[in-house]
């Protein structure tokens, strides 16, 4: 049903005795936000510099928008935009006049990249510091130059490496934010790599874990934790009850725990002093608070805790076995 | 009358309107204009290089040396022309570029020592900056040929050198002109054009060196210290070295004329390996037409030759070699700058 736009197939790169990437095949789909993770030195930015024709792959095959990478980077180039990690602007120029040379350099006349970018400029909210030295910018002023920048040749693709990085947290949430948006108004597809798990899982329609130049897992966040803790419980349930009502207290709280576990999904169900754990397979929220409701305890609290990418990344690093199985 | 000035009027008004109108068409031709990208970035680098202070500093330098040399020409020349027999050399002009009363060297001296710091000065940092700074791999993502950025750089520099030597020969021409009040003779104007490309292909040696060596090393203070180490072992350790040398291998007192000869050309030879060697024996011989020959000269050869000044054809000649050997030096830098830079990975910082 949809279109890949980024194909990889069995991607290598080699440094010497090193394998930094190895074997890869992925495709990500147009429109789609996509978040490749994985923790330093995982391959990610070797990954991307092969997506952009910038360095070539030993083996393997990268096809961006139906090109090939390697053989014609220029008109791979010409679709996607790239921020690096730790972007770099010339200092002694001003804001505006750093993405004008962008423009230049991909052949808007004069007329037209100074329409493009005084939009961009205020797209991303810089207007009011266009006309200032890149040198005065500050991280997250920058980063945002550094999109606008990007979005100057009006790509198909952008690939943000580490865009987060050295932000502060509202700084990052406006730029995710302001990532999401873009992505949705232009149908602009994403890459976006980091090690900083939960913001990608906000702003993310698929993940990819890397881990030393392998690809581990992907696909949806939820997808893969149902995968990853098919056998445990994806979701848990805890749920706060009031006894005190009743004559025998804890004699209710056993009827509840034996009604929950009647309900289909529940994997497991523990029963403590006013506290009930529901482990189950599905979101049955509903259920369980209409049983105890039905029961005549007084619900006081339901909270649903789901595995993150946190709990997922930990699987694959807490070693042995749950590695040996994916890999 | 009235009529007059109305047709008069009328007229101008058209004028006007025309003129104002071909304006706003070139400039609106202008504002719509698509440049290749590569003359962008030479644009810049060009922007660039007169914006900053290094090059600021170069040029106040070179002004002072290049002002300061022609004072003392010039007051040499005056005491000479006072004697009655340089009154009638021909190539009188020249000797402002190469008379001095010794206070300081005359200008082309200055230029061959200045010369490579102008080039080091602009070349040094011109990739490993852009590294450091993380424009690299930003200017690498746009649709452009990476050779674009390295050529471009080396385009940008040389022609604002180009410019600078060429302002600067023709203010030396031209306050020469105003105090002397003699004018230069085509030939002697011609070969101070060819000594001013000569001194740019001069910088440009220097120049493609320091980028190599930009490319080369990761900071720029290493490429700047190692660019200048070669640069003063050319200009110093070598010149000792090759004397040692001269001195260990010299022939006997009673050697035959053609050992002698042999000797004097290995020493000659093993000194032009040096650039800035070949850059002094092509100005000399460009700006002082009496020079017939670089090496020795055997008394048959010397023989019923008229001791006149040679035409810039003969000069060109005898500096030929020099010529192609400093083209050849430019040319194998800026080669090996150009393949180490393609082969870079280039990364973000």
């Amino acid at each position: 049903m949809e279109q890949s736009i980024i194909q990889l197939k069995g991607l290598t790169k080699r440094y010497g005795d090193f394998t930094a990437v190895d074997g890869l095949d992925l495709s990500v789909y147009k429109g789609e936000i996509f978040g490749l993770l994985g923790p330093n030195g995982a391959g990610k930015s070797t990954t991307i510099l092969m997506m952009l024709g910038l360095t070539e792959p030993t083996s393997g095959a990268v096809h961006v928008c139906g090109i090939d990478s390697t053989i014609n980077p220029i008109e791979v180039k010409r679709r996607v935009g790239y921020l690096p990690d730790d972007v770099g602007f010339y200092e002694q120029l001003t804001g505006r006049e750093n993405l004008l040379y962008t423009a230049r350099l991909n052949r808007l006349s004069p007329h037209g990249a100074a329409r493009r970018v005084d939009h961009l400029l205020g797209r991303v909210g810089l207007q009011q510091a266009a006309e200032k030295k890149v040198g005065k910018y500050s991280r997250g002023m920058r980063q945002r130059l550094g999109l606008a920048d990007v979005l100057v040749k009006n790509p198909e693709v952008i690939i943000l490496d580490e865009p987060t990085l050295g932000i502060d947290p509202i700084g990052v949430r406006e730029f995710l934010e302001l990532i999401v948006a873009l992505s949705r108004e232009e149908q602009i597809t994403v890459v976006l790599s980091s090690h900083h798990l939960h913001q990608v899982q906000q702003v993310c329609d698929r993940v990819g874990i890397f881990v030393a130049g392998r690809l581990l897992a992907e696909g949806r966040v939820a997808d893969l934790s149902r995968a990853l803790f098919s056998d445990k419980e994806p979701f848990i349930i805890e749920i706060g009850v009031d006894a005190t009502g009743l004559d025998n207290g804890l004699g209710g709280i056993t009827a509840v725990e034996k009604a929950v576990r009647a309900l289909g999904h529940v994997v497991s169900v523990t029963a403590g002093a006013g506290k009930l754990r529901v482990g189950s397979e599905e979101d049955i929220r509903a259920e369980v608070a209409r049983v105890v409701v039905n029961s005549g305890l007084d619900l006081t609290s339901l909270t649903m805790k789901e595995y993150g990418l946190d709990d997922i990344y930990t699987k694959y690093f807490e070693g042995g076995e749950a590695y040996g199985k994916i890999a | 009358m009235e009529k007059l000035h109305n047709t008069a009027t009328h007229w101008l008004a058209k004028v006007t309107g025309f003129a104002s109108q071909l304006r706003t068409k070139v400039r609106e031709r202008e504002v719509h204009r698509v440049i290749h990208p590569f003359w962008i970035i030479v644009q810049k680098e060009i922007a660039d290089h007169v914006r900053s202070w290094r090059f600021n500093v170069l040029l106040f330098l070179i002004l002072l040396t290049c002002f300061g040399s022609l004072y003392t020409s010039i007051t040499s020349l005056v005491v000479e022309l006072s004697k009655s027999s340089s009154a009638d050399d021909p190539f009188l002009f020249l000797k402002l570029f190469t008379q001095s009363d010794g206070s300081l060297p005359p200008f082309h001296v200055f230029i061959g020592f200045l010369g490579p710091l102008l080039g080091i000065g602009l070349g040094f940092d011109a990739i490993n900056s852009e590294q450091n700074s993380g424009t690299l791999s930003r200017i690498m993502s746009q649709p452009i040929h990476r050779d674009y950025l390295i050529n471009a750089k080396f385009v940008a520099a040389l022609t604002v050198i180009g410019v600078m030597f060429f302002t600067l020969g023709f203010l030396v021409m031209g306050f020469g002109l105003f105090i002397m009040g003699i004018p230069p003779t085509a030939a002697e104007f011609l070969r101070i054009i060819f000594f001013l490309l000569l001194s740019i292909l001069y910088v440009a040696f220097w120049l493609s060196l320091a980028v190599f060596l930009s490319i080369r090393f990761r900071q720029a203070a290493t490429s700047a210290l190692t660019a200048i180490a070669i640069w003063l072992f050319f200009t110093i350790f070598y010149q000792l070295i090759v004397n040692m040398v001269a001195r260990a291998i010299a022939p006997p007192e009673m050697a035959s004329q053609e050992q002698l000869l042999g000797y004097q050309e290995f020493i000659s030879n093993l000194m032009r390996v040096v650039p800035s060697q070949l850059y002094t024996d092509a100005t000399t011989t460009l700006l002082m037409p009496s020079v017939r020959s670089l090496g020795p000269l055997t008394m048959q050869q010397a023989y019923g030759a008229i001791p006149s000044p040679l035409p810039l054809g003969q000069s060109l000649l005898i500096v030929w070699p020099q010529l192609t050997g400093l083209v050849a030096a430019t040319v194998v830098c800026f080669a090996w700058s150009y393949i180490s830079f393609m082969r870079k990975e280039i990364r973000s910082r």
